[in-house]
């Protein structure tokens, strides 16, 4: 288990002071100036150098995308947009690293935005979350007064400046493209790439968009050293990380560990185990809604990082496991997943606004057992129309659960189906 | 006139919003508007007539189209007026698996209205809401600016009590627990192996 003293976030349940005082008190803000004066370009190439892995869901390496800033400006300036619109199924991390944390998230726009060349920070926050929108621009106040930020941050020379945007309640937005739309002030409505946001982001300008918790690991990363980080976890999959635990487990919570922890050694040793037990468990869902669901047969060895789910036809995400036990049904509560997406869809793509509607109804007939067995085909067949042949990876998301509940649990709904077929029989011949 | 064929920030938030609009590059003031149709939706007692959004086109200088296709895209703008606790279920998979339709069931028992719908005294209204983000604390109600959370049958009553009798319940678990942490205590964090 991964000892208290690597813990980047301690402060993750809000025990002590998210003020200044506090934070400082944990470390924050300790040679922010002497870290700025090694330069930009040794700061990305520790971040490099630490294997750090984008904590929004898609996993990529922070320091490349770093790398792909202007360094020399063509009279634009660069913008660091970080993504706190929160909202896949099962997470609830970045939430916590606002309300009690959140001058780790502040310290590394700063840190993050000096590397990358920004005039300034826009932390788009989903707007549910306004007591945490309050807290970090309290921090945010707070950092300005004791000259952090702003103009000369830190006395360092460099001007930065942070604001917090909220967002109005639309999933869509956590999507870089559809954010950046958003904190314009339209329809989160994703764009086209390329341009990638490094040559055209936000108002045209270049634009980095990184998650809250690849932010607020930064500033720790480059005090402690890239090979510290890098010394958790397995190679190409470093550091530590904060998971979320939900559903049918005896003490759901958050908590910050090692990547590649077994997934089983984490719902025990933190979440109080599946309820009923291990052997209670059907199936979890390892890193978020998009995420396709694993039976218990491959929760029992598999690891939490990015290559292990991926070998296993699933992926890290966020992070967020959602956990099943034997008493769930399992069509319902992928059938619920679906209902989400096809609400959540832009309806910019024929594909997803369209498909994921068809998915939901399919699915909530097969809940009912009101299907034809060979409709489980063609609800895979609406799914592969839908993945990867739309702008942004919502569809993706959307299909992948589904595809998840084919591939292990077809029996369960072929079986559903039988039963209701026979119940009218049974019925007539009573 | 009603509230809905006239709209004008207050003076206050006239100001409030000048300095929203600040926070932006100059030229760039449409980025202010989702923040501030919510500044007019809350000036408007939770919902924006049409009225208020052609004030914040015209406090914008955008054409009214820009408002309307954002008023009408995102879930917190309420185009319709509404109860004065909007009392928000979120009932996706993490908050379902921990019993969300008991939570649905409670509010619907004790409101005495469906999903949808508003108390003819305009108290109370109820929806039906997509993740919220606190689903280790699941099943989880949005009110006002405030989530409470590990909440079951009971608990979610005694919420709505407390409500109607004007009262201010206390936000977050509403189980004995510190945040998200287990409920029976923090396993890290402890100082114990620092």
């Amino acid at each position: 288990m991964l000892s208290d003293k690597d813990r980047i976030f301690t402060n993750l349940y809000g025990r002590e002071d998210w003020r200044l005082a506090g934070a400082k008190k944990r470390g924050d803000w300790a040679g922010t100036k002497e870290l700025m004066a090694k330069g930009q370009d040794w700061i990305v190439e520790e971040i490099k150098a630490s294997g750090l892995r984008g904590r929004g869901g898609a996993g990529f390496p922070t320091g490349m995308k770093w790398s792909f800033m202007p360094k020399k400006s063509d009279d634009r300036p660069s913008f660091l947009v970080v993504n706190a619109d929160e909202g896949e199924p099962g997470t609830c991390k970045d939430r916590d690293m606002l309300r009690h944390d959140p001058h780790k998230l502040i310290e590394g726009c700063l840190l993050g935005g000096y590397a990358m060349r920004c005039r300034a920070a826009y932390i788009y926050i989903r707007g549910e979350l306004m007591r945490e929108a309050e807290t970090l621009q309290t921090a945010i106040d707070e950092a300005y007064a004791a000259g952090l930020i702003g103009k000369n941050a830190c006395g360092s020379g460099y001007d930065f400046d942070v604001y917090v945007h909220r967002g109005a309640g639309a999933y869509i937005c956590g999507e870089e493209m559809a954010l950046i739309e958003s904190l314009e002030g339209k329809p989160g409505k994703p764009r086209l790439k390329p341009p990638f946001p490094a040559a055209a982001g936000v108002w045209g300008c270049p634009t980095t968009v990184n998650n809250v918790e690849t932010i607020a690991v930064a500033p720790t990363i480059l005090r402690r050293g890239a090979a510290w980080f890098a010394s958790f976890g397995r190679p190409n999959n470093t550091g530590t990380k904060v998971y979320c635990i939900s559903g049918h487990v005896n003490e759901p919570c958050n908590v910050e560990e090692s990547m590649s922890i077994p997934l089983r050694e984490l719902i025990e040793k933190h979440a109080g185990g599946v309820r009923g037990g291990w052997d209670n468990l059907l199936a979890v869902i390892p890193g978020g809604s998009s995420t396709p669901l694993i039976p218990k047969s491959v929760c029992d060895t598999v690891l939490m990082d990015f290559d292990a789910l991926r070998e296993v036809k699933s992926g890290l995400g966020t992070a967020a496991v959602i956990v099943m036990d034997k008493s769930t049904d399992i069509i319902k509560a992928i059938s619920r997943l679906a209902k989400f997406y096809m609400h959540e869809s832009c309806g910019q793509c024929t594909p997803c606004r369209e498909g994921t509607g068809w998915m939901w109804r399919m699915l909530e007939r097969m809940v009912k057992g009101d299907a034809r067995p060979e409709e489980i085909d063609l609800l895979l067949d609406v799914s592969n129309e839908i993945d990867g042949h739309t702008i942004c990876a919502l569809g993706d998301g959307a299909a992948w659960p589904v595809q998840g509940l084919i591939r292990h649990f077809r029996p369960v709904i072929e079986e559903r189906i039988r039963t209701a077929r026979l119940k009218p029989l049974q019925t007539a011949a009573e | 006139m009603s509230a809905a064929e006239q709209f004008t920030f207050t003076p206050e938030n006239a100001e409030m919003a000048r300095a929203i609009v600040a926070k932006y590059p100059a030229g760039k003031q449409q980025s202010a508007l989702l923040p501030l149709l919510d500044l007019a939706q809350r000036q408007n007692q939770g919902w924006l007539p049409r009225a208020a959004m052609d004030h914040v086109a015209a406090f914008l200088g955008l054409a009214p189209i820009r408002v309307y296709e954002v008023a009408t895209f995102y879930t917190m703008y309420n185009l319709k007026s509404i109860g004065r606790h909007h009392v928000q279920v979120c009932t996706t998979t993490p908050c379902w698996l921990r019993g969300s339709d008991q939570i649905i069931d409670a509010c619907r028992h004790r409101l005495g209205i469906d999903v949808g719908e508003t108390t003819p005294d305009g108290k109370f209204s109820l929806s039906e809401v997509e993740c919220l983000a606190a689903c280790v604390n699941a099943p989880v109600v949005w009110v006002g600016d405030d989530f409470f959370e590990d909440l079951d049958a009971a608990s979610m009553t005694r919420l709505l009590d407390d409500l109607a009798a004007g009262k201010q319940p206390k936000a977050g678990p509403q189980i004995k627990r510190q945040t998200s942490a287990p409920a029976s205590g923090a396993k890290t964090l402890t100082g114990k192996d620092a």
